[in-house]
């Protein structure tokens, strides 16, 4: 089927060249569907309504599309929480079992690939320090003599400059601190990700990939739902999980319980207990981005 | 019916010309009908056709589009000393560098489009339509500086030609004050688009202070040049009237632009090596490269020795007032912020990232395609518009001339 569209590739130009010249005049020729996804506003103003309509068309198309019944969530934050995390970097391991679980929990592109979470082996001798990490090492067995690892995501920053950045707002922090982005109003100028010091934003440069079978079908609006090619996608706590009151994959995963979560603003959360008991420290604390996201040294 | 006949007229302007205008034209849109077929894979495939990555996520587009900025910037700047000096055909280098402008900005935008992976999407950061994030982020105040410079230019260039289309006498009251305007707005654009980069954190290359004068600076060299090169065309092969020794002191005040711009640069390089912080890896990149990694190495270097040579060209009082030497310092200088603002400011920002990896960038096919299609539009675009100005500042294209037309043609088909 490609193959064919290839060749008449010169005479779809021609139909095309209205499309590069005026988007408008290639309205004309979609689907009343495709019209109202083109003039679909910013998620953060629609009102209760309007997102509940969006939803169930997206469960809709995902369900169709890869032929599971799919739940598209749209739920908000709860009041009180203030979502927080903590790696243990004395326990990391660094198997990378985080990175495999974050891409099936929510829905990465398998080819090509995208992941949510990098792995740095860091050299002993240097500490942390990014100019002697390498995120590409591959030993038969972790952890090596002389390494420890650092795995780095989305730091949720308090003070996140992808937002700022962004022109569209398409971007934000939610009242429970995740940062996320819609995918529907994101126009891929990939500003955010210059301004990302954490390399956590990653960009669609292809048409995303993932099986059928392995697609989760337990999705959020602003989380692991199916993305397209040309928008930008991040780590969000696995939001689909964490406002039903589960645990991010990322944590439930890891052999060395190194990943602890949790509510800052409840004080008996494991959260709590680890910035009152161990000392703790942020990435990159110089760009005062004050992530929500700490590590720690546990043993 | 007038505004169809100077349709009419315009449209009969553009396609009568010689035989080189024919061979320029055609080859012209031989290159954008390439680029297009190339900028066409883009738009099935997405930007995985590019050689952009996470690591590197932006490159050669971004690096045009912030050239093109400056040499819109450096276009209309050239209107200050003209008032100054009182340089004789101040009216004609006001239209001329306004058209480079506006061409200029449109190629701007149009590098803003390719590069972005929703193009359809543009209106989101429109403001009532969409959400503009006004004024957090600094790339809707780029916007809004090129699109009110943009409709400055045009709304200049418009009036002084249909004035004289016309055969009247120009509105002064009403250009000179937008005249002026457009100087600080052309300031506005670069500076803005220097703020663009300037202000991340994540990427100390950029993080420098500097950087915003180094890009006005650099936009002083690399605008003049095209415009010392163009009034010497136009004065061959029209009745433009340009005395040589308006075109040697614009050499002059260029001599003072590239001055300062390599002692900008000569103080950032002191600055990184000296206190030789982690932050010299980028430096070293651009400079030196890394183990066998050179990619950019070839351009930053010839960058450097093209500006220098032209530096001393312009220096020079002998070569500065020799034409043939000064065309090649033009030229020379040209290329040398092309490669600068084009390859070697934007990539090491990214080589390495922001987690210490490296992805070794260079502009894919495709990316090259789709950058000598918005180049060859430009340029297409640019040789329209100035040839229908040519015909109306020099040539008699006015509204008497296609009335006596249509009345000759009228008395012979009777």
């Amino acid at each position: 089927m490609q193959k064919k569209e290839k060749n008449n590739s010169r005479r779809n130009f021609l139909k095309k060249l209205p499309v590069l010249a005026l988007g408008t005049v290639a309205l004309a020729g979609c689907s009343s569907e495709e019209l109202d996804e083109f003039f679909q506003q910013n998620f953060r103003t629609l009102s209760k309504a309007e997102k509940n309509d969006i939803v169930k068309n997206l469960e809709k198309k995902y369900s169709e599309k890869y032929g599971k019944e799919f739940v598209v969530s749209d739920k908000p934050a709860t009041e009180g929480i203030l979502f927080g995390y903590a790696l243990d970097l004395s326990r990391c391991i660094g198997c990378r079992k985080c990175v495999y679980a974050c891409v099936e929990e929510n829905n990465q592109s398998r080819e090509p690939q995208v992941h949510w979470i990098q792995v740095l082996r860091m050299e002993n001798e240097k500490g942390i320090d990014v100019h002697y990490a390498n995120v590409h090492y591959n030993p038969d067995l972790v952890p090596e003599k002389g390494h420890f690892y650092m795995p780095v995501a989305c730091q949720q920053c308090r003070n996140p400059q992808c937002t700022t950045v962004c022109p569209t707002k398409a971007t934000w922090q939610t009242e429970d601190g995740i940062v996320v982005v819609d995918y529907n109003w994101c126009i891929g100028c990939r500003y955010c990700m210059a301004a990302c010091p954490y390399g956590a934003r990653h960009f669609n440069w292809g048409e995303p990939n993932i099986p059928d079978e392995e697609v989760n079908p337990i999705t959020h609006y602003l989380g692991n739902r199916p993305r397209t090619k040309g928008v930008v996608e991040k780590c969000t706590f696995c939001i689909q999980r964490v406002r039903d009151g589960k645990y991010p994959s990322c944590v439930e995963i890891c052999p060395t319980g190194s990943r602890k979560f949790g509510n800052l603003l409840d004080p008996d959360s494991e959260i709590r207990y680890i910035l009152e008991n161990k000392r703790v420290l942020v990435f990159k604390e110089e760009l005062n981005t004050q992530p929500k996201f700490y590590y720690f040294f546990g043993v | 019916m007038s505004f169809l006949r100077f349709i009419n007229g315009s449209f009969k302007i553009i396609v009568n010309g010689g035989r080189v205008y024919y061979s320029c034209i055609f080859f012209l849109l031989v290159l954008i009908v390439w680029g297009a077929l190339g900028y066409y894979d883009q738009l099935q495939e997405g930007l995985i056709v590019t050689n952009m990555r996470d690591s590197v996520s932006w490159g050669f587009y971004i690096g045009n589009f912030t050239f093109l900025v400056g040499v819109a910037a450096a276009a209309v700047m050239l209107v200050i000393p003209a008032y100054i000096y009182d340089w004789k055909p101040i009216k004609e280098i006001v239209i001329f560098g306004e058209i480079l402008a506006i061409c200029a900005v449109i190629m701007c935008i149009a590098f803003i489009v390719v590069d972005i992976g929703e193009p359809l999407r543009f209106w989101h950061m429109l403001p009532i339509v969409g959400t503009m994030n006004f004024p957090s982020s600094i790339l809707s105040w780029d916007f809004f500086a090129l699109f009110t410079y943009f409709i400055l230019n045009l709304v200049i260039v418009t009036h002084l030609l249909y004035k004289q289309f016309h055969k009247k006498e120009y509105n002064k009251s009403f250009i000179l004050p937008l005249v002026l305007l457009s100087i600080p707005a052309a300031i506005a654009i670069h500076t803005v688009t220097a703020f663009l980069f300037n202000a991340l954190p994540a990427r100390p290359f950029w993080n420098s202070a500097l950087l915003a004068p180094r890009f006005l600076a650099s936009a002083f060299c690399s605008g003049p040049a095209i415009l010392i090169l163009l009034f010497q065309v136009l004065r061959k092969t029209t009745k433009f009237e340009i005395k040589d020794e308006v075109i040697f002191t614009i050499a002059e005040l260029m001599v003072y632009a590239m001055f300062i711009y390599l002692f900008f640069t000569v103080s950032e390089l002191f600055k990184e090596f000296y206190s030789d912080t982690e932050h010299l890896v980028y430096w070293e990149y651009l400079l030196l490269g890394v183990e066998k990694n050179r990619e950019i190495v070839f351009y930053s270097w010839s960058s450097i020795a093209m500006g220098f040579t032209a530096f001393l060209l312009f220096l020079i009082p002998k070569t500065r007032k020799n034409l043939l030497t000064l065309n090649i310092g033009a030229v020379l200088i040209y290329f040398s912020v092309y490669m600068e603002k084009g390859i070697t400011l934007i990539i090491p920002g990214f080589t390495p990232d922001s987690l210490g990896q490296y992805l070794f960038y260079v502009p894919s096919d495709i990316e090259i395609r789709t950058a000598v299609m918005i180049f060859s539009g430009g340029a297409l675009l640019f040789t329209f518009i100035s040839k229908i100005s040519i015909a109306i500042l020099f040539e008699g294209f006015s509204i008497d001339s296609l009335q006596k037309k249509s009345v000759e043609s009228n008395t012979q088909t009777v």
